[in-house]
């Protein structure tokens, strides 16, 4: 998978990301660039005054793929944005609760969301490449909003194109500009896009939603063989998916106009096959949502 | 299944009632009509200026005086070109950062709310629309009785220090009345319109794209910087000209402040200068009918300009909408 | 396995919220009170610094002079201090933001000044004779500040001036403004295009056109100014108006249509009252800038000293021309009534621009900004609503629009 990206330089590139996560003031310390644990305690969340989420505890463990499924409109989405602190971009949004990445909470009051998200990275339902940007800087724009310098460019960009399953289709491509590439390609040009800064953690919102099957199939591919470098936390309306690509899997439930919660949460086979809660099993064999 | 005759589609028309004819030929009435005015525009101001261009020939636009009467009227539009020129740019200059910085903060910074009650983002907005409609005689006395007074220290202090280089020079001692205090004023006139234009083009950068970025750890500058400003680089310089065919237009601001000097004047903040507008509205009346005449003809030259300006700000505008 | 903590018990919904008291609410912000106390830190710092030093330059004197060596001060401070309790990533985009407040202050600041500056001037001598005299039989002395006559004449004469350019050019404008966004054909686009070249024609270009064509041969009149103010009027209506029918839905029209009603019926009958709120705004807006036009009228109504309530005959006196001519003037009772012409005109344009904002209370895509929907030239096709939020289907779009 890493052809061409000798272990050395792969080092001092992982060396000089990790270097510049430890900033002055920013005591989120990551363990090197592997995975971490993502862990919500007692999480709600308000627009305005209005309670969306109410009370939401889960862990999101390292190297493993948790999915959140549920039917539309319970807050999966939102919590999947606290996550990573954009819930807060709306300005009457507010939020309670601690979000622990191995032990640190990135709501401390001392830690700078754009620091936060820099390490808990984002794959939005429609793939956003830049467009004016071409796929070789769209791959490095998050080391150029982040000012980290690295003489191994050429390393990093294949790296992540090739973890994100494009490389083969976009090497020669590399000076085209981000918005020429097909639906799928632009969404894991997305994928390396977020990869190539070394998240900790990798949210994906219903990431093929809005693609085909043959892209949908590809990136569940890449989903499963980043998960051993990455925690992946992926929303999925897909029940078959949530299936097919995730280890732990989490139901999420709002009932008139309530606000949303965790039914039940566990490992995937178990909330498929032997749901301890009789609404999961409803939702799973699809007699609702 | 025959494949030898696809039919051909039907010739629909449509068959409009009288009424309706009516309607539309009024309407087409009034788009023509827009041609013609602007048509006629053209034509009798160069039709009026033709006993000017006649008298200077091709030295209407090289000569810099402005003697209408007598028996060898001698006079030349390239003063009050330059004027206008200089006071344009001075205009940009400050209009330029301002009018984005504040857009800027409409979009950008400005919490919706300031303290939970005052609407601060409409607010700000109803105020930069205000300062677009205050009539420029009102923003041309308050710079005559107010700014003037203090700028006159600043240009001081400007020849002082910068005299070496020609422009802030000052060799009479006479600060005010001058182009620098006249573009500030222009500016100040200028950057409603700039600012508008560039709140409206970056709040029309595409949500995802922001998010893309802020996902990935940019901070509120460098989405900016990164997202916002790419996106919106055709409107922004779309706006930037229209800003700038607004302060080659100005007339009355100019007339107020400016004293009227007719050899070329290079030094900003020395007292004395020309714009082809102030100038239209200080010599009216005066210089005899070849005097109205070559008005007229200065008038027809700005009309000119300030057409190809708007031409060129639409294009670049368009077109950038189409890229991007 | 590892446990997955989970709160309630299966089947049944999650307990209540515990007591408000137990949840603390947070809304993160970037810019906490710690930082607003090194703002005002830095605010305070810089100003003590300079006010000590600033007695050293003496050419550079005055308000001004202070205030522009005060900024770079603040601004290197604030970036200083930031840099040093936090990084420099911090301190930039801090000093990023402080940069882009103060181009907003600085914006706003003329507005202000102005107005108490017109005020100011104008308040004392503003009366109920100044409004109904006109300049008749006015000796301006030296000595007697307070006989400055009256504006009534020049009211008038704008009321009128505006009042026809208004019945002459609004209905071409909406016309227009509907061939190009209803009728269409061939030419819509070279008429959008000599729209645009029209609203970035100079006011003093529509004067002395008006001159050329009408003047020469009519001699100076009201009626002349309405029409070089109709000019200026024309294109910022009809852009204003082709922005707020852009915006009716096309299912109305399609409705409208397939109740068999003839175009015209539509237009009148559906499009345009819906658009209502949005076409007075344009109009109004468009009014209000050409109470204000000055250099057009110069040309003219050339102006006048006593009263002229014809329009359509000898020229007449307007609120912006009268203050352009009796500030330049050396005597001070002469200024004055230039500053009382001034403030009702301000006064005039300040109401219209009031109504119409209040009129006009429609929501409109994109931020509001009316002087942006008339003046820009970008051809806007329909955006989604402005919503941070992504397609989180089921949630309301919190980013609501206020009406304005």
């Amino acid at each position: 998978m890493n052809s061409g990206v000798n272990a050395k330089q792969d080092r001092e590139v992982n060396a000089q990301l990790v270097a510049s996560s430890t900033t002055a003031n920013s005591s989120l310390r990551v363990d090197g660039v592997t995975a971490a644990e993502l862990d919500a305690k007692g999480v709600h969340a308000w627009f305005g005054d209005r309670l969306v989420l109410q009370d939401i505890n889960l862990v999101m463990e390292r190297t493993k793929v948790t999915a959140l499924i549920g039917p539309s409109g319970c807050g999966k989405s939102t919590f999947l944005r606290i996550l990573n602190r954009m819930h807060e971009i709306v300005p009457s949004a507010s939020l309670a609760g601690e979000v622990h990445l191995d032990g640190e909470d990135i709501y401390d009051p001392s830690q700078r969301a754009a620091t936060v998200r820099r390490h808990i990275g984002m794959v939005f339902q429609r793939p956003n490449p830049f467009p004016a940007m071409t796929v070789r800087e769209n791959v490095l724009s998050g080391l150029r909003f982040n000012r980290i310098k690295s003489k191994f460019k050429d390393e990093i960009v294949e790296e992540a194109l090739t973890k994100a399953g494009l490389w083969n289709e976009v090497k020669d491509r590399q000076k085209d500009l981000g918005g020429a590439l097909s639906g799928g390609q632009q969404q894991r040009l997305c994928i390396a896009r977020a990869l190539a800064v070394k998240p900790a953690v990798l949210l994906m919102d219903e990431p093929c939603s809005a693609l085909d099957p043959g892209s949908t199939l590809r990136i569940e591919q890449t989903v499963k063989e980043i998960s051993h470098e990455v925690t992946v936390v992926i929303v999925t309306h897909n029940m078959q998916q949530a299936h097919r690509v995730s280890d732990k899997t989490a139901f999420f439930l709002a009932q008139d106009g309530n606000p949303g919660y965790i039914v039940e949460a566990g490992e995937t086979q178990e909330i498929f096959d032997n749901p301890k809660d009789p609404r999961t099993a409803d939702y799973v064999q699809g007699r609702f949502g | 299944m025959s494949l030898s005759a696809i039919p051909d589609p039907l010739q629909l028309k449509t068959k409009r009632s009288s009424e309706d004819k009516f309607f539309r030929g009024v309407t087409r009435g009034a788009g023509l009509a827009t041609f013609v005015i602007l048509a006629l525009i053209g034509l009798f101001l160069f039709l009026q200026a033709l006993p000017a261009f006649e008298s200077q020939g091709l030295k209407f636009l090289t000569n810099t005086d402005w003697q209408t009467t007598g028996t060898h009227p001698h006079f030349g539009v390239l003063s009050a070109l330059i004027g206008s020129l200089l006071i344009a740019i001075i205009a940009l200059i400050f209009a330029i950062p301002v009018s984005i910085a504040c857009a800027l903060f409409i979009n950008d910074y400005a919490p919706t709310k300031l303290l939970g009650v005052l609407p601060l983002k409409n607010f700000l907005t109803a105020a930069v629309d205000l300062m677009a409609a205050v009539p420029s005689i009102i923003y041309g006395m308050w710079g005559f009785f107010i700014l003037q007074p203090h700028m006159v220290g600043l240009e001081k202090w400007m020849s002082h220090y910068f005299g070496s280089l020609g422009i802030f020079q000052n060799t009479s001692g006479a600060y005010t009345s001058s182009f620098f205090i006249a573009g500030t004023i222009v500016g100040i006139m200028c950057m409603p319109i700039v600012t508008s234009l560039c709140r409206e083009v970056f709040s029309l950068t595409p949500p995802g794209e922001r998010e893309g970025a802020m996902s990935l750890g940019a901070s509120r500058a460098r989405v900016i910087r990164d997202v916002v400003f790419p996106f919106s680089k055709g409107g922004m310089i779309g706006a930037i000209m229209l800003g700038l065919g607004r302060a080659l237009g100005e007339a009355i601001a100019v007339a107020i402040i400016i004293s009227l000097t007719f050899p070329l004047n290079f030094h900003v903040v020395q007292a004395g200068g020309n714009s082809i507008a102030a100038l239209i509205a200080l010599q009216w009346g005066s210089g005899g009918n070849l005097g109205t005449s070559a008005l007229l003809a200065a008038g027809f030259v700005l009309f000119i300009i300030t057409l190809i300006i708007n031409m060129i700000a639409s294009r670049i505008v368009n077109s950038a909408k189409l890229a991007g | 396995m590892t446990d997955i903590l989970v709160e309630q018990e299966p089947g049944t919904a999650p307990p209540k919220v515990a007591s408000p008291k137990i949840i603390k609410r947070i809304r993160p912000r970037e810019f906490k009170p710690s930082d607003v106390l090194i703002l005002l830190l830095s605010i305070a710092a810089s100003f003590s610094i300079l006010w000590i030093i600033f007695a050293q330059l003496t050419l550079l004197n005055g308000a001004l002079g202070f205030v522009m060596l005060w900024i770079p001060t603040f601004l290197f401070l604030y970036w200083f201090v930031n840099r040093q309790m936090f990084t420099r990533q911090v301190a930039v985009d801090r000093l990023i933001g402080a940069l882009v407040t103060l181009g907003a202050g600085i914006m706003m600041l003329p507005l202000v000044l102005l107005t108490i500056f017109v005020f100011q001037r104008g308040l004392p001598l503003l009366s109920w004779s100044v409004l109904t005299h006109t300049q008749q039989g006015v000796v301006y002395t030296s000595t007697t500040g307070n006989n400055i006559g009256g504006v009534a004449h020049a009211l008038v004469g704008t009321i009128e001036q505006v009042g026809i350019a208004a019945a002459l050019g609004i209905p071409a404008a909406v016309l227009t403004a509907l061939f190009i966004n209803e009728v269409g054909g061939r030419f819509t686009k070279s008429v959008r295009v000599v729209v645009t070249a029209m609203s970035g024609t100079p006011a003093i270009v529509a004067g002395v056109f008006i001159y050329s064509i009408w003047v020469t041969r009519f001699h100076y009149s009201g009626f002349a100014g309405a029409l070089a103010l109709a000019i200026i009027l024309l294109p910022t209506v009809t852009r204003g108006t082709e922005e707020v029918l852009k915006i009716v839905h096309n299912d109305l029209r399609e409705a409208a249509i397939a109740l068999a009603a003839p175009e015209w019926r539509t237009v009148w009958s559906v499009v345009l009252p819906t658009a209502r709120s949005g076409l007075i705004t344009s109009v109004l807006l468009g009014v209000a800038v050409s109470i204000g036009e000055t250099a057009p009228l110069i040309m003219t109504i050339f102006g006048n000293q006593v009263m002229n309530a014809n329009p359509f005959s000898g020229p007449q006196m307007a609120l912006s021309l009268l203050s352009y001519k009796q500030i330049k003037l050396p005597i001070q009772s002469q200024i004055n009534l230039g500053y009382t012409s001034a403030l009702v005109l301000f006064i005039l344009v300040f109401s219209i621009f009031i109504m119409a904002r209040v009129l006009g209370a429609q929501r409109t895509k994109g931020n509001g900004g009316l002087i942006a929907k008339i003046g820009k030239v970008l051809s806007r096709t329909s955006t989604a609503d402005v919503s941070l939020i992504g397609e989180d289907s089921g949630h309301e779009r919190e980013e609501v629009v206020p009406h304005e």
